[in-house]
Parts: C-alpha cells; structure tokens; sequence
C-alpha cells in the first residue's frame, strides 16, 4: 500500500499516475485495467482539484493499494474540501444527441461505470472516496 | 501529446498521439477553436492516441458541436482503450467513428 498527499492542484495529477504504477508493476494487471485504473485517478483527482476548495493551499491523499490473493486494487481519495458525494450525482443522459450533450459531469460516471464498487464517507472534515477493482 | 496538422480544401486533419487528458486537452481545444467556418470537414486521426480522459471528450464534443453547423466530424483510428471509453459514457452512438 502507498500513500500520498499532494496540493489540490490539476498539475499534480501525474505524480498520482506515478504511484499507481510502482503498485501496479509485476502485479500482472492488464494494460486494459491499468488504464481504467489511471482514468479514475485523473478523474477523482481533478475533481477534487477543481471544486473541493474555495481557497488555494487544499491537498488531496491518494491511497492505492494491491491485494494480490484477491486480485483486486482499491483505490482512495480524501480530501478536506467543501462535504460532497460524489455518488449521488445524477448520471448524465447518454442518449442524448451531441447537441443537447452537456459539456461537463462525466468524470464521476467514468468512475462509477469503470470500478466495481464505490463507496462515499465523509468523516472527521473529509470526504474519502474509495473505490474497488478487480484484475 | 502531440498534433500534427495537414489541411487539403476544406478539409483540417489532426492527428493526435499520446494522451487527451486534462492537461494536454486544452492544446486539442484550441486547435479546433481557430477552425474557420469555411472548412466543411474536420478529421481527428487518433492514430497513438492510447488514454483519453472526460477533458478529452469535452473537447471533442466542443468539436462536434462546431462540425454540426458547418459540416461534419469524423474519428479514425480509435483504439480500443479509447472506444471502451467512448463507449461507455453513450458518446460512441453521436460521434462518427470509422475503422
């Protein structure tokens, strides 16, 4: 397991990929999952990033970690933003033509319909996400 | 990420390798702000192009918006990883994807 806490900063974002793959690396997990793995991350990170703060100076912990007897890699983010589920954000309509398409709210669907479970907690000021996938 | 362009008419092709993610997006978004309203044809060849984030596909459903008042939009060599993507948040169905 690693852990690592960076300011809320888009930037940033790459040093969570980072970490992602020294976990992932000799796991055995597909390029496929990997890169589900790194959307996810991108997507809750800037999330946070963009609307958990209304001050500069916030940060953000990101926790991977691999269970290799299950095969499964959870991830987690926490932050000390604004209190905010994630999972209670309405689904954006997908059938919609490109025209009526909103432009934003996809990055927690991305989430949602990439992991194989996600859970929502706010405790002691933060929110934590954290979701589960199987490789 | 890279771009590179190749304009034949009125037809603009960019080919963009690595990743659209929420940095390099932005570079995409402003190529395809300065299309005039006189090209009728905008190509993204997403030839390398391994990892795309939601950043990515506002941009190109900026572009897509844009091609459907002066002509039309059209996606090649989307890999897998990508089409899983667009698949997945319904943008498969509105975009024009060839093989």
């Amino acid at each position: 397991m690693a852990t690592l806490t960076v300011p809320a900063q888009t930037e940033q974002v790459d040093i969570l990929q980072d970490l992602l793959h020294q976990q992932l690396d000799e796991t055995g997990c597909s390029m496929a999952i990997a890169l589900q793995l790194e959307l996810v991350v991108e997507e809750a990170f800037v999330n946070i990033a963009t609307h958990a703060y209304t001050q500069p100076g916030g940060t953000a912990t990101f926790t991977c970690e691999v269970d290799r007897t299950a095969r499964q890699i959870m991830l987690r983010f926490k932050d000390q933003g604004i209190p905010f589920d994630p999972l209670q954000s309405p689904d954006p309509d997908t059938t919609l033509k490109a025209d009526e398409r909103k432009i934003g709210g996809l990055g927690i669907y991305l989430i949602k319909k990439t992991m194989d479970k996600c859970e929502y907690v706010y405790e002691q000021g933060s929110n934590i996400l954290t979701a589960w996938k199987k490789y | 990420m890279k771009i590179t362009k190749t304009q034949a008419g009125q037809t603009i092709t960019y080919v963009v390798s690595g990743r659209l993610d929420t940095v390099t997006a932005p570079d995409l978004g402003k190529e395809i702000d300065a299309v005039t309203p006189d090209i009728k044809e905008l190509v993204l060849d997403f030839d390398g192009l391994e990892y795309i984030s939601s950043a990515g596909i506002r941009t190109v459903l900026t572009a897509q918006k844009k091609m459907n008042k002066q002509g039309v939009l059209k996606l090649r060599h989307v890999c897998p990883a990508v089409l899983d993507v667009f698949e997945l948040t319904g943008f498969a169905d509105i975009l024009t994807i060839e093989k």
